[in-house]
């Protein structure tokens, strides 16, 4: 029938096989994420676990330090993706990222403030590093309203550097105050998901799931909002709660994955930059996208950082702006930047 | 085409204000139904503000809009949007979107979280395809499209929302003469398919061409409304945009025509 034959032409848009491959990527990086590690279990010990057998010491890394890690590496992943997206599409700015925009040094800040305050639970952390993450956003959409600053990509980041920048130095101020905190907060701010313990993710995970939800809900007006906000009101959608659900959102994300993994910059611009690659303009595909691509590229980065200082261990963050900052000079040197 | 239902459309005594600064004042018109309203008047006199005010995209300080009697602000938004189409002039499209894409955005108020694409979307996109001749085009992205062609695809997104109003703010601003013909020869066709339509036109001879009512604006006030045969007349252009002018008829269509447009010697 002619009507099927058209719908079939518009699924086929290659959307599926990309979504596919990334989900069989993230099956195998996940397993690699298992099977290597800076430690004394070698990946055939790992595989002989994973088959039901190897020995008890194997099986501690295994389950007890690498599992956990997988998994926090993976959710990880997946807020700082979904977040970068949803900044990129709700500012229309290829470059609004949660770390350069300085959402995440507002989250990671707040942490190291609580830290130095003696909080010391993994709920409240996420609570406070959620509430630093809300603050970056409204400063993040204030500076969009600044005239000229919010048409032009470039000059947006350099506001948010400027953000970042501060917000860092405060935070270097405030482990001049105490030795344990210092030490404390400098193994956190660095970005990493080795040893951290399992009850952060329960902390973190029904924000996860919430702002899923919230996701859920405003993809569709959100992807209306790429043709202009009257156009957007034309087909009966709301900007300003869109906005605010959006922003709820990435603070949740965001705030999140600072609370599980330290500031990370660059994994929120690279994700849905490869995803957009895959997925075309269509705001609800990248982020349907992004949601395994954010996982592989966080695990990926982790087994790097276990591996290419082995037996030591490189932090994570470190080797995501490694590999994120020259991503970032090649979007931007590019010139042709994508209107979003 | 499938039978359109009617609605009604009418600003109430609305006061339209940015910010402190009111640039409309106490403005009551009505769209006349089935008929094509053009909203004429010179640069900065309320056009695009009035049609704002009727699309619900700016709230009137004062009045109220009112849409099959109710007030529109009263009313949820995708209500509104399942009778009332809007073709903003400062829309954006996504490099890359297809025409066929942003055609099937034109559903967005007929669908809900469980209601995904229906059969009754598929017939609507199609129908709005061949209403505005974009079929072939469907699967191309609007940047590689001529500005007439992708006017017609912004207008078959909102013929796809199967609305009995449809308000189009500058349909053909930018456009060269033979892509206004074919956007303008589109908005007729809507019409005489049932669809109340007013647009806000910047050209007066296009106006009075393509309209069948005609509502003259200046400095926030509507000065003249009528049908563009009975009201265009030298004094009223002389009024909007200061220039002289006189008046004919064009043989083929009976529409008015300005000839001898000049400045106006006061000046």
């Amino acid at each position: 029938m002619a009507t099927s034959a058209r719908k079939r032409v518009v699924v086929s848009r290659a959307f599926l096989p990309p979504l596919a491959s990334a989900v069989f990527l993230l099956l195998l990086v996940a397993i690699g994420s298992l099977l290597y590690g800076a430690g004394p279990v070698s990946p055939a010990e790992a595989l002989a676990v994973l088959a039901g057998g190897g020995t008890d010491e194997a099986r501690f890394v295994l389950m007890e330090l690498r599992l956990p890690r997988t998994i926090i590496g993976m959710v990880t992943g997946l807020a700082l993706g979904l977040a970068g997206a949803l900044l990129q599409s709700m500012t229309r700015n290829p470059l609004a990222e949660p770390g350069l925009l300085g959402v995440s040094a507002g989250s990671g800040f707040a942490v190291a403030l609580a830290i130095l305050l003696g909080a010391t639970t993994a709920t409240l952390t996420t609570l406070v590093a959620q509430l630093g993450a809300l603050a970056g956003c409204a400063l993040v959409i204030a500076a969009t309203r600044v005239q000229g600053l919010g048409n032009d990509p470039v000059r947006l980041v350099l506001a948010g550097a400027t953000l970042s920048g501060l917000l860092m130095a405060l935070t270097s101020m405030l482990m001049l105050v105490d030795q344990r905190a210092a030490d404390e907060i400098r193994f956190w701010i660095t970005g990493s998901i080795a040893g951290k313990p399992l009850d952060m993710l329960g902390a973190t995970l029904p924000s996860i799931i919430l702002a899923l939800v919230m996701i859920v809900m405003v993809a569709r007006p959100l992807a209306a909002m790429a043709l202009g906000e009257k156009a957007a009101v034309g087909l009966g959608h709301h900007p300003g709660r869109i906005r605010l659900l959006i922003t709820l959102s990435v603070a949740l994300l965001v705030g999140s994955a600072t609370a599980l993994a330290g500031p990370l910059i660059f994994v929120g611009l690279v994700v849905p930059f490869i995803a957009r690659a895959l997925a075309g303009p269509d705001i609800r595909r990248t982020l349907w996208l992004c949601a395994p691509i954010g996982p592989i590229i966080l695990l990926a980065a982790d087994i790097v950082s276990r591996l290419i200082a082995a037996p030591a261990e490189m932090p994570l963050g470190v080797v995501t702006a490694l590999v994120g900052a020259p991503i970032l000079l090649a979007i931007v040197r590019a010139g042709r930047m994508p209107s979003l | 085409m499938s039978p359109t239902k009617t609605s009604t459309l009418a600003a109430d005594a609305i006061t339209l204000a940015h910010r402190r600064f009111i640039v409309a004042e106490n403005l009551s018109v009505a769209l006349p139904p089935g008929r094509v309203t053009a909203i004429v008047g010179p640069n900065g006199c309320g056009k695009s503000t009035l049609l704002n005010g009727l699309a619900r995209i700016h709230t009137p300080a004062q009045g109220s809009v009112l849409l099959d009697g109710k007030d529109i602000h009263t009313l949820p938004s995708r209500e509104v949007a399942r009778k009332l189409a809007l073709l903003p002039q400062d829309n954006t499209a996504p490099e890359g979107l297809t025409v066929g894409d942003l055609v099937r955005f034109g559903r967005q108020p007929h669908q809900g979280w469980m209601k995904q694409w229906s059969r009754e979307d598929q017939r609507a996109y199609d129908e709005a395809m061949t209403a505005a001749d974009m079929e072939q085009l469907a699967d191309r992205a609007l940047d590689t499209l001529s500005g007439g062609q992708r006017q017609r695809a912004w207008i078959a997104m909102a013929v796809a929302q199967q609305t009995p109003l449809l308000l189009l703010d500058e349909p053909t601003s930018a456009l060269d003469l033979g892509h206004q013909i074919e956007v303008f020869e589109l908005i007729r066709e809507l019409s005489a398919q049932g669809k109340t339509i007013a647009m806000v036109v910047h050209d007066l001879p296009s106006a009075c061409r393509y309209s069948d009512h005609m509502v003259a604006m200046k400095a926030g006030e509507i000065i003249r409304e009528g049908a563009p045969a009975e009201i265009v007349s030298p004094e009223l252009v002389e009024q909007l945009y200061g220039v002289h002018c006189e008046l004919t008829h064009d043989p083929a269509t009976g529409s008015p025509l300005l000839i001898n447009v000049r400045r106006a010697s006061a000046r």
